[in-house]
């Protein structure tokens, strides 16, 4: 009972999200402001029939409810209480019912914050989000309700992919999707301001926290799947180019261009139409991307649907959308003229290389990721696109963003030059050679040819960003939030380049047979296999080797990769052991019994991986702190504290909302 | 310079630098995109000497074979009409099972035999690459040779009630 009203609950999000999309677009051209006073009203309502129905199917879950169909096949009794939670999101089904409530929620903060935009405005863009919503809704109702019954009922169910069994599966799905899903916030804000055929650049202003804050949600969604897939996976590689993994990380190098070239249209009034190409090619990329992973059309670990009917509705969908968005672009585009020119080594022209290679990075990635499909659907045979096409081809244009990044930072607005900064930059270059050179000649010996440029990159972009901090500290000046954003997010990138050239150049990976008693060496690390024993667990059965790591004949660590056979359905799964450091990671992955005693181990040493995640996650934090601060810099009415949900109705018919005063006084 | 004349250069340098780009990835997309060939389509000749490529199938029944104490594992790849044996020495994935579906990496030796260096079974059991799925239905119905055949997304059929 409780799960038809769930089913029922979707029905009515979906009639709420019909009236939020009609009266947030037409109420503003035909309508009263009664019209636009419905939208929060349907989009809050909408929210909370989708949580309902989220609810409900949690519920189920909990209470292994195996006459729902979607329950039957994704969950079972011996499954632990927590995985039995986020097995709701275990398969496709339920992964599209929290693309939406992601979705919703989005709209939710949206609808908090209408009242620093003009009514009109907020109710445009929260028009734009119903129909999404409204699109994704009838999507799920009509081919993928997670709500269907199964009778008779089964006895049990077919248990949670083991694989999906892990906490990291808890949260990798719901920050991926607040990632790629919250683009749509500025998909919609660009839409809003292309039907209005604005011709300030206010929007822009309104759409940089937004855009900033799914870019940061979204580097933390991918960072942690690549660990995920690392540890999880048991093969010890951190990233595949995998189609899916592709399908975030295109909106992502999108999103990193939308970020910077919506600085520029900010402060300087130029780049306003590509800014709002980049917005509509952002969200466009989520939405291939959940085309790709849901159509089932690429194969991946992640496609675990198969369904054309699926694929032809999103397909249209995305003709719908993508088609719809970018005509508008076409129709309103020339009205965003600007007026105002740059000098070639500006801040302006710096963030244009930026957004020109990132775009060039996307559109590599793209290539790569579509060839088999296209390939396949013109006959020209079926082929495969690996890392031996990515890694070259996106070196090409990331190298060279990556080599000006130190310098864009300092050069100055619309004047030529680096000003002062001039100095200090070439210092820190001087330093980032010394210090780049000896770690990949000196620390990590026998290097590839990119090691060393790697390095000195790396360096010299996090030198680079600590000089604006440090010598506005020296100078007592206050460090404003943006300033501070955008130096830690610099660093998170310096980080995350040297992890990626260490790891790249210097790991050791062996797969080699081992009886006990028997050692490999990698490095200066030697692996002592000493045998194992037979485990049982929760939902499984096993066997545990005991592998022990010593360095130069000083004990590192002990390490006990299991090898687990789930007994729902039989798989048989490799769980790896990892020794992390700060500077290096150990793993071993049991194979299988190779006979004559001895059993198959893959065995690792990788140098500096968790500087890949650290930084990604550095680079979000700078994002969430520009955002944060910005809004604590803008002062509030008569000194309260606003919160988050409170609408001021005399603020909403201010343009740009409260006056954004302090942080618009940084001059350099 | 005039405006005009800066944007001239501008756009021509963006045009040089997209081109440059979409060139240098079009070669390494040339020379680093694998193509997937089935054992019928390796006895047809289709496969140039030396040339790395995808080999997909059914891992036959009983014809994995061991060196016991060593990562040496040969094996035979089928589609129901022609058959390929592959020698590999890593770790085999976890899902890899005689009579499954399995993909393979590598290069084809003077004796015909594939010398693998990657061998995939990522998916999950229910799941089978589309293009090996093809091979095997096409094996199957030509040879009428029954073997035991998961087609992607095939699982249990239940009564769908709204």
């Amino acid at each position: 009972m409780l799960v038809e009203l769930g089913h029922y609950a979707l029905i009515l999000a979906l009639l709420l999200a019909g009236a939020q999309a009609f009266f947030g677009l037409a109420g503003p051209k035909l309508g009263s402001e009664r019209w636009l006073a419905v939208v929060p009203s349907a989009a809050c309502g909408q929210f909370v029939f989708v949580a309902l129905a989220v609810g409900v199917l949690v519920h189920a879950f909990i209470g292994n409810d195996f006459s729902v169909h979607y329950v039957a096949e994704n969950s079972n009794s011996a499954l632990p209480l927590f995985y039995r939670v986020t097995a709701m999101w275990g398969a496709h089904e339920g992964s599209m019912l929290l693309w939406i409530l992601v979705l919703t929620l989005w709209t939710m903060a949206l609808v908090a914050r209408s009242h620093t935009m003009p009514p009109a405005f907020a109710a445009r863009a929260l028009g734009i989000l119903g129909l999404i919503s409204f699109f994704f809704l009838l999507f799920t109702l009509a081919t993928s309700n997670p709500f269907l019954r199964l009778i008779p009922a089964p006895p049990d169910g077919n248990d949670l992919n083991p694989v999906l069994q892990d906490p990291a599966f808890a949260v990798h799905p719901p920050i991926l999707y607040m990632g790629y899903v919250g683009f749509s916030v500025s998909f919609a804000l660009a839409c809003a301001a292309m039907i209005e055929g604005r011709r300030d650049n206010l929007w822009a202003q309104w759409m940089r926290p937004w855009t900033v804050m799914a870019w940061a949600f979204l580097a933390c969604g991918i960072a942690l799947g690549s660990w995920w897939a690392y540890y999880e996976l048991g093969w010890g590689g951190f990233w595949f180019w995998d189609p899916v993994e592709n399908a975030s990380f295109m909106p992502w190098l999108i999103g990193t261009a939308l970020i910077h070239s919506l600085a520029v249209t900010d402060k300087r009034g130029l780049f306003k139409s590509w800014t709002l190409l980049l917005a509509v090619t952002a969200f466009s990329l989520s939405l291939i991307g959940t085309f790709l992973v849901r159509s089932g059309v690429l194969v991946s670990v992640h496609s675990f649907a198969a369904d054309p009917s699926r694929g032809l509705f999103i397909l249209a969908l995305l003709v719908v959308m993508i088609g719809g968005a970018l005509a508008l672009y076409a129709w309103r585009a020339p009205l965003m003229k600007s007026a105002v020119g740059f000098d070639f080594i500006s801040r302006e022209s710096f963030l244009l290389f930026n957004n020109i290679l990132l775009t060039i990075a996307a559109a590599v990635v793209f290539g790569g990721t579509l060839a088999p499909m296209i390939a396949d659907t013109l006959g020209l045979g079926t082929l495969s696109v690996g890392p031996p096409y990515f890694n070259p081809s996106f070196l090409v244009p990331i190298l060279p963003m990556l080599a000006l990044v130190a310098l864009g930072m300092h050069a100055r607005w619309r004047r030529g030059g680096l000003g002062e900064a001039r100095r200090p930059v070439l210092l820190a270059l001087g330093v980032a050679l010394i210090l780049g050179l000896a770690l990949s000649l000196g620390v990590y010996a026998h290097p590839l040819k990119l090691t060393p440029v790697g390095a000195v990159i790396g360096i010299w972009i996090i030198l680079s960003s600590l000089i604006d901090p440090i010598d506005r500290l020296r100078r007592g000046l206050r460090l404003p939030a943006s300033v501070a954003g955008m130096s830690i997010a610099h660093i998170g990138l310096g980080i995350f380049v040297l992890g990626i050239t260490f790891v790249q150049s210097n790991t050791i990976e062996r797969d080699i047979a081992l009886k006990p008693g028997e050692s490999a060496e990698l490095g200066a690390y030697k692996f002592l296999y000493q045998g194992g024993q037979d485990i049982v667990g929760p939902n499984y059965e096993g066997f545990r080797g005991t592998v022990s790591i010593t360095r130069n004949g000083v004990p590192v660590s002990v390490l006990y990769p299991e090898k687990r056979r789930y007994w729902v359905q039989g798989t048989v799964q490799t769980t790896a052991a990892i020794a992390p450091a700060f500077n290096r990671d150990l793993l071993a992955a049991l194979g299988e019994d190779v006979g004559a005693g001895a059993w198959s181990l893959r065995l690792q040493y990788r140098p500096l991986i968790r500087f890949v995640w650290i930084g990604a996650l550095i680079m979000a934090i700078g994002g969430v702190t520009a955002v944060i601060g910005r809004r604590r810099a803008q002062p509030l009415p008569d000194g309260a504290t606003l919160p988050l949900g409170a609408a001021l109705p005399s603020a909403g018919s201010l343009p740009g909302g409260a006056a954004p005063a302090p942080r618009r006084g940084r001059a350099r | 310079m005039t405006p005009r004349r800066r944007r001239l250069y501008w756009v021509l340098g963006i045009l040089a630098g997209v081109g440059l780009a979409g060139g240098l990835a079009l070669r390494a997309f040339q020379q680093n995109v694998m193509f997937y060939f089935d054992p019928s389509r390796i006895a047809a000749g289709e496969v140039r000497p030396g040339q790395r490529f995808r080999l997909g199938g059914m891992v036959e029944k009983g014809s994995l074979q061991r060196t016991p104490g060593s990562l040496e594992v040969r094996f035979v790849v089928t589609d129901f009409r022609h058959q390929v044996p592959v020698h590999y020495a890593n770790v085999l994935p976890d899902l890899f099972r005689e009579g499954a579906g399995v993909v393979a990496h590598g290069r084809l030796d003077a004796n015909g035999t594939f010398i693998a260096d990657e061998v995939l079974a990522k998916h999950d059991e229910k799941y089978m690459p589309p293009e090996v799925a093809r091979s095997l239905a096409a094996g199957q119905s030509a040879s009428a040779t029954p073997g035991q055949l998961a087609t992607p997304g095939q699982v249990i059929t239940p009564v769908q009630v709204r």
